[in-house]
């Protein structure tokens, strides 16, 4: 990340503004490359930013422990050696941020949702996915599945730092970014849909980049 | 009747005004002072800061905050920004940013953060580098106001080169005491030797605790929860120690 | 030097400012400055003047946390036409007003 000035505060929800704003002469803000195909609203950058919405949890892998949860209370753990037993893959993905950011061709290593959800039994059609420091996000349960999902614990060749969700987060490129929740720790399986730390407070349960889908009502 | 009395009451609500560079100065190899005509500026307390809005020919917008450096002056209002290396508005802001070009800011904002001339009580101040700015405003304020309030600034940069309004500050300012300390390098034959901000650098005769000074700290976020714990040490009350960080932000 | 959790040893940064910076975007909602208003956490019980709060404004929205305990106090999301505002983590918030 850059550096501060002032006390220059970034309101990171950029927008995109039109009618009555003043244009700056001479401000371009980013710089954009139209070499990728952008969803609506975003640009493209080539550094990582961190988002976090508290303070870094530091878990260590010795404790760390993924569970789904069933919505009969039934209940599937893996410690971190049980994770790194399972077949990985390796998906090259874009990421898209909801603060209008696009990173292109990002390499992963992670365990699909596929191989972990494989033996659970249920009949739920809602994920509520659940991080160490409280955060939580949801999703419909099909967008876990078919390959579109992955816990993710290494990024460009190296594990994944803590900044950027490691020791492992989930990875769910194809949803605004804030639906891939770093530092991830279970995953509850849900009858009825259940709104997580930012879609109870204005952003959209769903979060289709290419449906531009940032705000409740979009 | 109220509402002719109080004509446009919810036009109170803070709203963008646009703004027109009227001057332009440096302050130091990577900082300018910015000078804005703000028709309609409603006037502002030593401390306050504002929010810009800067929008490109394609639509994309973003905001930062900066705190006022100026004390009142009718419509006009003097902003400093520090270039910061990679930076998407600092540079534009410090370099680019012609006279007579526009942007659009809202304020001022922040009642807690601030110095009013009717507080009597001493006064300590403590900048971690740009943390200077909105201190810098309460300093002008108390010299435009005539002020007597005691005055004890603590000045931490990392180098002689990156200081702000240095002469400004070197000018007689009767009750005004100036401490300068630098982390990383010293002007030469500076007493003190180059290193971080430390106990003994808050407590020197000027303000100890039991003079109750209201101590103004604002710099990076480091600097400051350095600084305000080092005061608690000190025995300054925590209630007395007002606060203003400034965190990882995209200057 | 004291030892503070939310320093970031892997970036050197803290990532968080302070309750100062929801003075803007508050005041697009409240009349009357927001960073004096004095608040009580719903977790640990310490109150303090929003001014306090840790601000984590890297996130799609901005987030105020207890200075003392790290519980999420406030969440603010502005979107082009609207704003949410959350104030689950605090009891009240009492504002100093003139006569």
């Amino acid at each position: 990340m850059r550096h501060v000035v002032n006390n220059g505060k970034e309101c990171t929800f950029g927008e995109r503004r039109h009618g009555m704003a003043i244009v700056s002469r001479g401000f371009r803000g980013r710089p954009g490359d139209t070499h990728h195909k952008l969803p609506p609203g975003q640009y493209e950058t080539t550094d990582f930013p961190v988002l976090s919405a508290g303070p870094t949890p530091r878990v260590d892998r010795d404790g760390w422990e993924l569970t789904v949860r069933t919505e009969t209370g039934a209940r599937h753990s893996w410690n971190w050696a049980q994770l790194m037993a399972l077949p990985s893959q390796t998906p090259t993905v874009d990421l898209h941020c909801v603060t209008k950011w696009s990173k292109f061709a990002t390499e992963w290593q992670g365990v699909s949702l596929d191989v972990l959800l494989e033996d659970v039994e249920t009949a739920a059609e809602f994920a509520l996915v659940h991080s160490y420091g409280g955060y939580t996000t949801n999703l419909p349960l099909e967008d876990l599945l078919d390959g579109q999902a992955w816990i993710a614990y290494r990024h460009d060749g190296e594990d994944l730092a803590p900044e950027h969700g490691g020791p492992a987060r989930l990875l769910v490129p194809h949803l605004y970014l804030w639906k891939s929740a770093k530092w991830v720790r279970g995953i509850q399986l849900l009858l009825e849909d259940e709104p997580g730390f930012w879609e109870s407070a204005g952003y959209h349960d769903y979060g289709d980049p290419w449906r531009e889908q940032r705000y409740q009502g979009d | 009747m109220a509402r002719a009395a109080v004509p446009g009451r919810l036009g109170d609500r803070l709203r963008w005004k646009t703004a027109r560079l009227a001057d332009r100065r440096p302050e130091s190899p990577a900082a300018h002072t910015l000078v804005f005509d703000v028709p309609g500026w409603p006037g502002h307390l030593a401390g306050q800061h504002i929010d810009v809005r800067l929008t490109a020919e394609d639509g994309y917008s973003t905001q930062r905050s900066y705190s006022l450096a100026s004390a009142p002056d009718g419509e006009r209002i003097e902003l400093t920004v520090q270039r910061v290396t990679d930076g998407e508005v600092s540079p534009y802001l410090a370099d680019e940013l012609a006279v007579g070009d526009l942007l659009e800011l809202r304020g001022p904002v922040g009642g807690w953060f601030v110095w009013r001339p009717e507080q009597k009580e001493p006064v300590l101040l403590v900048a971690g580098g740009s943390g200077l700015v909105p201190l810098m405003a309460m300093i002008r304020v108390r010299r435009a106001v005539g002020s007597r309030t005691p005055f004890r600034l603590v000045y931490s940069v990392r180098a002689p080169e990156d200081r702000l309004y240095v002469t400004e500050l070197s000018r007689d300012d009767p009750g005004l005491d100036r401490t300068f300390l630098y982390t990383r390098s010293t002007p030469p034959q500076w007493p003190r030797p180059a290193g971080r901000l430390t106990a003994a650098d808050l407590t020197p005769a000027g303000s100890p605790p039991d003079l109750e000074p209201t101590c103004y700290v604002c710099g990076p976020t480091g600097f400051v929860e350095t600084a305000a714990d080092l005061l608690v040490a000190l025995g300054h009350a925590p209630d007395r120690i007002r606060t203003e960080r400034f965190g990882p932000s995209g200057g | 030097m004291a030892h503070h959790p939310d320093h970031d040893p892997g970036t050197g940064q803290y990532a968080y400012e302070d309750g100062n910076a929801l003075a803007g975007p508050l005041s697009e909602i409240l009349t009357v400055d927001p960073t004096s208003a004095l608040g009580r956490c719903t977790g640990c019980g310490s109150r303090w003047p929003l001014a306090h709060l840790h601000v984590y404004a890297q996130a799609p929205g901005y987030v105020g946390r207890c200075p003392d305990c790290d519980q999420v106090i406030l969440r603010l999301v502005r979107s082009p036409d609207k704003a949410w505002l959350d104030l689950r983590g605090t009891v009240a918030l009492t504002f100093r007003l003139g006569p």
